[in-house]
């Protein structure tokens, strides 16, 4: 069979298009269509200015402050640290320099970067596209192919519009069935990572296939490729199909008239093809995935919210009886409770992974007449202005500040907490962001991943929920 | 970048697996500026408590380690974040390889492009390599990048793989996007192509 007729997966069609050279050692140079800059890349502008070179194709980037601003107001001056504010005014300072596109924060369109693309139809199928942070992944649910870059290599594709990659396997996840009320796209993604473990695609890009991702909305495709990298994979990605063209129709940066029909026909030939080989396949059903939430320091310690603690004393294997410890101790667990009677101090609803209308929406439907607990200090936190406009124009931000959460303006916020943004040492959040690693929303601070809908409903409880009851009630 | 040839160096046997790249620098460090020693910010908040004094338990604290230029750990060692820093992090406390059977992505790309080199070895083997370090704390291991192979006292010598390219880089402190540049025109003619052509 010749290649041209051999069955290709989405991946592979992009890959060839994007290939410009290869080494002798099989790594191969890629075109890059849109590099997105955060204002994480103040070291690599620098790296930039020492070697005297400059942008290769500025047109081809944009940059916008995401991690290093402030969500209680739109000054920076709001920023207790002058080194974070630095890194903000460097992105501003540095992309200008370039001549690349800055949206600051003054733009409504401002938000964080993984959110901005897709809303602005920056992210389209077939495109490559990088930046300097690991949740790039995301990008991969409208069909592109989207990976996270170090510093160094940021500055090489500011510099020259392309990267050295070595080419990745393949990795399809299928996941079939229908979804049980209450459970979203973070529940599938957390569901996947509890089964293959956070190394489990090391060196694969994902494909997440079958009849549960094909109905979900794009927001709930953009949180599972978002987390990808939870499972060690080099992107996540999903076959374009109307739901996708429906969403790019109109956007600022789609293309328009003519553009927008021949764009359409290559997107449709983009899905893999019937018969298309992947190096590894893994199969879920929609129907057995509950709520999930982690209760450990990796995304892998992912359960049912029906689960109990694990206890250590019935784990055979020393050394996982030894991390389970060291884990139950750092998140102040006893083994065997119920994961909903763990009580909490913080509510996060916001991220790279949730802080887009849908999870909004979701939220808010629980929250709608009801009271964050006693002692809880919740916050929604937008993922760009237009998100958070759009949230108003419907009513969401007065159902969540009546429940007495806080709505913030749009940023990283409290996910890892470099704004300052933070959880303090012992006290225990239930976020609906990527990492629950030790010390990421601050030193000390305990995380629990879960959806918006668990969120919220551990905010108006209290402790760990279960927000199947509260959808099913209305309040 | 400092070329990496052969080194013969205490090891630090971190018994882990999955360790993040948050671990190795917390994320209140990524806004210092590159002259800075990141090595004062390498697993900041295992090393040292919240006033600056040291925690004895964490590993990194025993004397016998102190001198460590070696890294061997569980799978999965820097997964997370792609914070180049933590590679930084590590180069600069004197870190030059790490062993582990498995690797984040974005740190093993990461790693070689600031002098420090990632080597992939089967579990069953880094397991045997910690059991020795567990018996002999302050045990020495040889990394050979030339001849590819690791040895530490008392196992059989081990052969490692790395990308060609990735190996010359290292052993002469060849940059790769000074490499890329020769390729310039190549980039150029491939955007003439591709844009004349964006939906084919």
């Amino acid at each position: 069979m010749s290649a041209k007729l051999r069955p290709k997966t989405l991946f592979e069609k992009i890959w060839s298009k994007h290939r410009i050279l290869e080494r002798e050692d099989g790594q191969e140079l890629m075109f890059v269509d849109t590099h997105m800059l955060q204002d994480g890349s103040a070291p690599a502008f620098e790296m930039l200015r020492q070697r005297k070179l400059t942008a290769h194709s500025p047109e081809r980037a944009f940059g916008t402050p995401d991690h290093y601003i402030p969500t209680n107001s739109r000054n920076l001056m709001d920023l207790a640290d002058p080194e974070s504010r630095a890194m903000a005014e460097s992105l501003d300072r540095d992309t200008k320099a370039a001549g690349i596109q800055f949206i600051g924060l003054q733009d409504q369109r401002q938000g964080i970067v993984h959110v901005i693309g897709p809303e602005q139809g920056w992210t389209r199928p077939g495109l490559l596209m990088v930046c300097g942070d690991s949740h790039t992944s995301t990008h991969g649910a409208l069909g592109a192919l989207a990976f996270g870059i170090g510093t160094s290599e940021v500055a090489h594709v500011v510099a020259t519009q392309a990267i050295w990659q070595r080419r990745p396997k393949t990795m399809r996840i299928t996941v079939d069935g229908t979804l049980a009320t209450g459970v979203s796209g973070k529940d599938i993604i957390l569901a996947i990572i509890a089964k293959i473990g956070a190394a489990g695609a090391v060196g694969h890009v994902i494909e997440y296939a079958g009849s549960a991702i094909r109905n979900l909305s794009i927001e709930g495709r953009l949180t599972i490729c978002n987390m990808s990298i939870e499972a060690g994979a080099r992107a996540g990605m999903i076959a374009p199909d109307e739901n996708t063209f429906a969403y790019l129709a109109g956007r600022p940066f789609s293309p328009k008239g003519e553009q927008w029909d021949r764009a359409l026909a290559y997107w449709r030939t983009l899905p893999s093809d019937p018969g298309a080989r992947f190096d590894r396949e893994v199969s879920l059903n929609a129907q057995d995935i509950e709520p999930m939430l982690t209760w450990g320091n990796s995304p892998e310690d992912a359960m049912p919210v029906t689960s109990r603690i694990p206890d250590p004393a019935t784990i055979a294997d020393p050394q996982r009886r030894a991390v389970v410890e060291r884990m139950l101790g750092y998140m102040g667990l006893t083994a065997g409770m119920a994961l909903t009677d763990v009580r909490v101090d913080r509510v996060f609803i916001g991220s790279c992974t949730n802080s887009r209308i849908e999870d909004l929406r979701s939220a808010a439907s629980v929250a709608k007449g009801r009271k964050v607990a006693a002692g809880v200090e919740a916050w929604v936190v937008p993922g760009s202005g237009l998100v958070k406009a759009q949230a108003e124009a419907e009513g969401l931000d007065k159902i969540f500040v009546a429940a007495g959460f806080q709505w913030r303006f749009a940023g990283c916020s409290m996910c890892l907490g470099v704004n300052g943004d933070l959880v303090a040492a012992g006290k225990r959040c239930a976020a609906t962001s990527n990492r629950n690693f030790v010390g990421r929303q601050g030193p000390g601070s305990r995380t629990h991943l879960m959806s918006p809908a668990t969120a919220a409903a551990s905010a108006i409880a209290g402790h760990l929920a279960d927000a199947r009851a509260l959808v099913n009630a209305a309040a | 970048m400092q070329p990496f040839k052969k080194l013969e160096a205490v090891a630090l046997p971190l018994t882990r697996a999955n360790i993040d790249t948050d671990q190795i620098i917390p994320a209140r460090f990524l806004q210092k500026p590159r002259v800075n020693d990141f090595g004062a910010y390498l697993f900041r908040d295992l090393r040292f408590n919240k006033d600056d004094s040291k925690r004895p338990e964490f590993i990194l604290n025993q004397s016998e380690y102190v001198a460590a230029k070696i890294v061997v750990a569980q799978r999965n060692f820097g997964c997370g974040s792609s914070r180049e820093q933590a590679v930084w992090a590590l180069y600069d406390y004197g870190v030059r390889a790490v062993l582990a059977p498995s690797f984040g992505d974005i740190f093993y790309s990461n790693s070689l492009k600031n002098g420090l080199l990632p080597i992939v070895l089967p579990a069953d083997v880094i397991d045997a390599i910690l059991e020795t370090l567990a018996r002999q704390p302050g045990a020495k291991i040889v990394v050979d990048l030339e001849q590819q192979c690791v040895r530490a006292p008392g196992l059989a010598e081990q052969a490692f793989e790395i990308a060609p390219f990735s190996k010359h880089c290292l052993l002469t402190g060849m940059d790769e996007l000074d490499y890329t540049l020769t390729h310039a025109d190549k980039i150029a003619a491939f955007v003439r192509q591709y844009e004349a052509n964006p939906f084919s």
